[in-house]
């Protein structure tokens, strides 16, 4: 720094003493740094504030029973929320299932194939406003698109019902995803004489899979806490059900019937499944993203 | 073997400018051919119209002959068919960072659905020798992502990459003007060898580099092919004012 040359112009003053500016960004530099954690901190204390009242309220509660235990009768002790777990399990499986290859398709049509047509403004502007549809408006148009027309409530309605709700955050994450894949990978392909659909598909989106997992997860862990659709599609199941075209438990159902119930008992199970939910909820996650980073190279730079 | 290539009247447009003008010339089998010319010269979408990789950008535009051998590239093949005779090295190495060096090298082969092991294997090894680079990287082939060489390797890897799909035309755009000058001689010498068994057109900014790798050398100059004669001739006794005027540093 003090090597430069002291030039005098108009345009350039003489550069102050090395000491005072030295000072200065040392100073701007601290303080920079303090916001960014202060940030940080901020961001993250919710999540464990949020998960340590889960441990303190709910941790109590939880046994074998409540695992492997379908609810017991009013007014009769214990019981479990082993049903409400694995339909939620099926529920969700469902939603992906149909969610995120046609969220991830859509993201590949508007980022390889749409261009500027009119198709894909259209579908872009579409996704936007399905991701800011209330979840409740979308139990409601399920429940009389699916529900009414089969005259039963559903496991089946519920995952198309969270399965919509995946499209959009999958769709648009996947696009942005593709858009940072460098135009010099795709051209690197296309010259080996690679047709651009197998480039779009085993290159460009192979390249942005990282980030198109994380796209997919993050629907998924939105939609895993709904409980507004499914209150008219899936509607909750005290017992055991396997069947797609029964209605089922879900955790959030069984979450919400139990916190608005007059009953103490069931208000610690409450806290018991929203405990189960936040815990499974990161557990898949983190599994899917480890699972799906391995055999992944990363490059040096 | 190599095949040489007749390019007639040969136009490209991107959108409303008219980038290439009535462009004529014959690029000899297993010779290199140098293109030079001041930047924005068409002296690339020159090249990137003879692997049609010039129309995969949705404005650009072509039209003309171009024979690769007795193919008419323009109308007896699909583009993807050309490109899998054509070789092509880009400006910048551009290796897929999700795939190790071994991929990397027979993703043309792998991507168009081509499996056998051991054939894969044996591309693997020769490809990577013709590029010189198999000593350097033989112990790392499936540990190491394409991403984690550096520059100049890189670029060696691509060269093997587009080498390994057997084509019969090598297109280098500018394939060393991204690395330093040990690795921009060890392409040269690359060139050097490699332009027995292949035809090559390279694209470049070194006048110097031109000289020791082509045998002909065509001078471009906003969209039009000013002089094509031997690399001899254009550096020591240009025909054209403009060429002359380039090679000695006048303009451009």
């Amino acid at each position: 720094m003090s090597t430069l040359p002291q030039m005098n112009s108009p345009l350039r003053p003489p550069l102050k003493p090395a000491r005072a500016n030295t000072l200065r960004r040392s100073l701007v530099n601290h303080l920079v740094t303090g916001l960014s954690i202060l940030a940080t901190v901020l961001v993250v204390a919710p999540l464990i504030a949020i998960l340590v009242y889960l441990l303190y309220k709910g941790a109590s509660s939880l046994n074998l029973a409540f695992f492997t235990h379908i609810p017991a009768p009013v007014a009769e002790p214990g019981g479990g929320m082993a049903n409400s777990i694995v339909g939620s399990g099926i529920i969700l499986l469902l939603a992906s299932s149909m969610g995120i290859p046609v969220g991830i398709a859509a993201g590949v049509y508007l980022s390889e194939f749409g261009g500027g047509r009119f198709l894909a403004h259209a579908i872009r502007f579409t996704a936007d406003v399905l991701n800011g549809v209330p979840s409740i408006v979308m139990g409601i148009s399920i429940y009389s698109l699916i529900v009414m027309q089969q005259k039963h409530f559903s496991a089946l309605a519920g995952g198309v019902a969270l399965g919509i709700m995946m499209i959009p955050t999958v769709t648009r994450s996947t696009e942005e995803m593709l858009a940072t894949v460098p135009h010099a990978v795709r051209e690197a392909a296309l010259g080996l004489g690679v047709p651009k659909w197998r480039t779009a598909i085993s290159v460009t989106l192979r390249t942005a899979s990282p980030g198109i997992i994380t796209g997919c997860m993050l629907a998924f862990a939105r939609v895993a806490g709904e409980t507004a659709p499914l209150l008219f599609t899936a509607f909750g199941n005290q017992f055991w059900s396997f069947k797609l075209s029964e209605p089922i438990a879900a955790l959030p159902l069984q979450i919400y019937v139990y916190a608005i119930s007059p009953y103490d008992e069931w208000h610690r199970l409450a806290w018991a499944g929203s405990l189960v939910l936040i815990v499974m909820i990161m557990v898949s996650v983190t599994l899917v993203r480890v699972y799906a980073s391995r055999g992944v190279l990363k490059g040096g730079n | 073997m190599g095949v040489g290539i007749q390019v007639e009247h040969l136009n490209a447009w991107y959108g409303s400018t008219h980038t290439l003008q009535d462009i004529n010339l014959h690029i000899p089998a297993n010779h290199a051919t140098a293109l030079i010319g001041p930047s924005g010269c068409g002296k690339s979408t020159f090249v990137r119209c003879l692997n049609r990789m010039h129309e995969t950008n949705p404005i650009a535009r072509a039209e003309g002959v171009v024979k690769m051998g007795d193919i008419d590239v323009y109308k007896d093949a699909s583009p993807v068919e050309i490109r899998r005779r054509v070789g092509m090295v880009f400006q910048r190495p551009n290796p897929f960072p999700t795939m190790s060096i071994y991929d990397n090298v027979v993703s043309g082969l792998k991507l168009n659905g081509f499996r056998n092991r051991r054939v894969l294997d044996e591309t693997v090894e020769r490809s990577l020798r013709q590029a010189a680079l198999w000593e350097e990287v033989k112990d790392d082939l499936k540990k190491k992502s394409g991403a984690s060489l550096s520059g100049g390797q890189q670029q060696r890897m691509c060269i093997a990459r587009a080498l390994a799909v057997d084509p019969e035309v090598l297109l280098m755009d500018e394939p060393a003007s991204a690395l330093d000058p040990v690795s921009t001689s060890k392409i040269e010498d690359l060139i050097f060898q490699l332009k027995s068994q292949y035809t090559i057109v390279i694209v470049t900014h070194n006048m110097q580099q031109a000289a020791r790798v082509a045998e002909n050398t065509g001078f471009f100059l906003n969209g039009k092919l000013v002089e094509f004669d031997s690399t001899h001739k254009i550096f020591t006794n240009p025909r054209d004012k403009r060429t002359e005027d380039y090679i000695t540093g006048r303009f451009g």
